[in-house]
This record gives C-alpha cells, sequence and structure tokens, in this order.
C-alpha cells in the first residue's frame, strides 16, 4: 500500500513539474504561437499526471470515475482552445513582424 | 503526513498561478491574455480537485467540472470575438 502512495506522490509532483515548465515558456517565450504550445501541452500533460496521482492515492471508487471523466473533458478541450486562439491570432496578425515561424508572404494555404 | 504532501503540492500551483499572471499584466496583446485565462483555469481545476482530497469534501469534483466548462466557453467566445468581431 505504501508503494501505491509513493508512485502517487511522485505523480502528482511530476505534474507539478510540468505546470512550472509551461508557467517558464509562458514567461519566456518570444510571440504567441509559441507561449501557447509551451502552456497548452504542458497544462495538458500536468493536469493529466496530478488526476492519475489522485486516482491511485483514492481507489476505485465514483470519486475516481469523476476524476477519469474530468481528464478526458480537458484532453477534448484544451486542444480546441488552443485551436481558436491560434486561429484569432493568425487572423488577427497580433505577433510581431521580426519572428516568422513560416513565410508569411505567400498566402495561398488556407 | 499525506495532507501536508498535498498542500504543498497546492501552494506550489498557487505560487505557479501568481508567476503566469505576471503574463496576463505585462502581455503586449489580448491573445496573451487568453492563453493567461486559460492556463490559470487548468490550474485552478487542479487545485480544486487536490482540495477536494485534502478536505475530504468529495463535492467539489462537480465543482471543478462546471468551472473546466466554464473555462473552455470563455476561452472559446472571447477567440471567436477577436477573430470574427462578433459572436454568432
Amino acid at each position: 500500500m505504501i508503494v501505491v502512495e509513493v508512485i502517487s506522490y511522485i505523480s502528482i509532483f511530476t505534474g507539478v513539474f510540468f505546470f512550472a515548465v509551461g508557467t517558464i515558456g509562458l514567461l519566456r517565450m518570444p510571440d504567441v504561437y509559441t507561449r501557447m504550445h509551451a502552456s497548452t501541452k504542458c497544462d495538458t500533460l500536468g493536469i493529466s499526471l496530478v488526476m492519475f496521482g489522485l486516482i491511485l492515492l483514492n481507489g476505485l471508487t465514483i470519486f475516481s470515475l469523476k476524476l477519469a471523466i474530468l481528464v478526458l473533458f480537458v484532453w477534448i478541450t484544451n486542444p480546441t482552445a488552443a485551436h481558436a486562439i491560434a486561429l484569432a491570432a493568425f487572423e488577427t496578425r497580433e505577433i510581431s513582424d521580426d519572428y516568422v515561424p513560416f513565410s508569411r508572404e505567400e498566402e495561398n494555404y488556407d | 503526513m499525506s495532507n501536508n504532501i498535498l498542500i504543498f503540492a497546492s501552494l506550489l500551483l498557487g505560487m505557479l498561478i501568481f508567476l503566469s499572471l505576471i503574463r496576463g499584466i505585462i502581455g503586449p496583446s489580448s491573445l496573451d491574455r487568453i492563453i493567461v485565462i486559460n492556463v490559470i483555469g487548468t490550474k485552478t481545476v487542479s487545485i480544486m480537485v487536490l482540495f477536494a482530497i485534502i478536505f475530504s469534501e468529495h463535492y467539489f469534483v462537480d465543482i471543478a467540472l462546471v468551472y473546466a466548462l466554464i473555462s473552455f466557453i470563455a476561452s472559446i467566445s472571447v477567440a471567436k470575438y477577436l477573430e470574427k468581431g462578433t459572436i454568432s
């Protein structure tokens, strides 16, 4: 039983570490696309690891089922929100002109 | 003992929320602020579930589900508004 607790605490703190990496990327990346890249992926993995640790800590109850449903919901909604924000950033062009990850002169990719 | 570890994890998450609020204050465009809203919503859901274990109040998870739903709708609607100029 103590092994399961240790594994769950390791999982929870790995999730907190990924949240920290996402926050550092949010603070230090140069434009909107890279900030969203860092924060969204790290947040999805972080909340998955935290919920996995709590499911291991709690056992097979209805509470764990709700946590699994929450993880599935976050897996669906978080990339969708990131996609909508990226589309808005591409449409409004609110990024700096000196950092271009792709060629912006040719407009024929849609 | 086990509660102390979970309280420490939620304190770290609160600290990370304040760190990402810096980007929300100095962020040059409004899209950065939407990203910060999304990030803070995800971290708040994690803190709510950790508090549900710490205080053994298991109905906090339902509130966390509703909070995740509202955060998702906020991100989607503000991004659509900035993209098209209207919500329809």
